[in-house]
């Protein structure tokens, strides 16, 4: 078994709003996050596939078909986007880094066939990141 | 749905390699440089992931701030421009990096609540890192 990882980057902007909660907990449990006319970051999404290296070809995946579903899947809806208002799963759900990762997984998980799907990792800062592992 | 979230901070401090089980050959044979009377300091980056299922309501494992306010509490002023060696926790333990790895996760496992803590990883320099995943820890 041989993991695999590729890399791209996407910006975009969000802020941090539960309709669950009040003005004052949405302010409190969000900080400076929860500014309703959003902020921004340059988000470095990982995603690393594990599959047997295929004896012919010498790749446990096509990094250009990964290359073009991490794009059209992910990077398409979501860079240089406002989150909460232009990515369907942020209308319902907080953009956390934690949901933008599980957010991923989702897109890309039907979309791999070649490789199995192994971890999503989305750094939103170089000191801040999320890792997930699909459901458990 | 449970994630693990990695946050990053750093600290510098000095210390000094040098065991008392040892004679003052076996000490410089063992730790070179580091060996070194006076000790020397390094920037430390160290890394901490916690995990847990993703809160429904707040799209978060844990509030990064709880993190944050308990790792400088706890981690960063204890040993943010100090000399390791005068802890009493290196009073006999010397302070490799090893042992500051470990001794890191054991005050965090005591005293972050809201998360469960998987991981310890600190960096020495750019070329060396230690992971601390536990005493009971199955590595994925």
């Amino acid at each position: 078994m041989v993991y695999l990882t590729r890399k791209a980057e996407f910006s975009a902007s969000h802020y941090y709003h539960s309709p669950e909660f009040t003005p004052e907990e949405n302010s409190r449990v969000f900080g400076k996050c929860n500014n309703p006319n959003g902020h921004g970051h340059n988000y470095t999404l990982e995603v690393t596939v594990k599959g047997e290296v295929d004896p012919r070809s010498g790749f446990v995946v096509d990094l250009k078909q990964l290359k073009e579903i991490m794009h059209r899947e992910v990077l398409d809806a979501m860079d240089h986007r406002f989150l909460n208002k232009e990515v369907p799963e942020f209308m319902t759900k907080v953009p956390t880094t934690e949901n933008i990762a599980i957010a991923a997984w989702q897109r890309l998980k039907p979309r791999l066939q070649q490789a199995q799907l192994h971890r999503v990792r989305v750094y939103e800062t170089p000191d801040l990141f999320v890792d997930f592992y699909g459901e458990e | 749905m449970k994630a693990h979230l990695t946050r990053r901070y750093r600290f510098s401090a000095s210390h000094r390699l040098h065991s008392p089980e040892m004679s003052a050959e076996e000490n410089l044979a063992t730790y070179g440089k580091c060996n070194n009377p006076h000790g020397h300091g390094h920037n430390y980056a160290l890394e901490v992931t916690v995990s847990g299922p993703v809160d429904a309501t707040t799209g978060m494992v844990c509030n990064l701030v709880d993190l944050d306010d308990c790792v400088k509490r706890e981690v960063l002023s204890r040993y943010h421009l100090e000399n390791l060696n005068t802890r009493k926790e290196f009073d006999v333990t010397v302070p490799t990096t090893e042992n500051l790895c470990i001794e890191i996760f054991e005050i965090l496992q005591r005293s972050f609540p809201y998360a469960h803590l998987e991981r310890v990883r600190l960096e020495e320099t750019m070329m060396n890192s230690f992971e601390y995943t536990g005493k009971n820890a199955a590595r994925n």
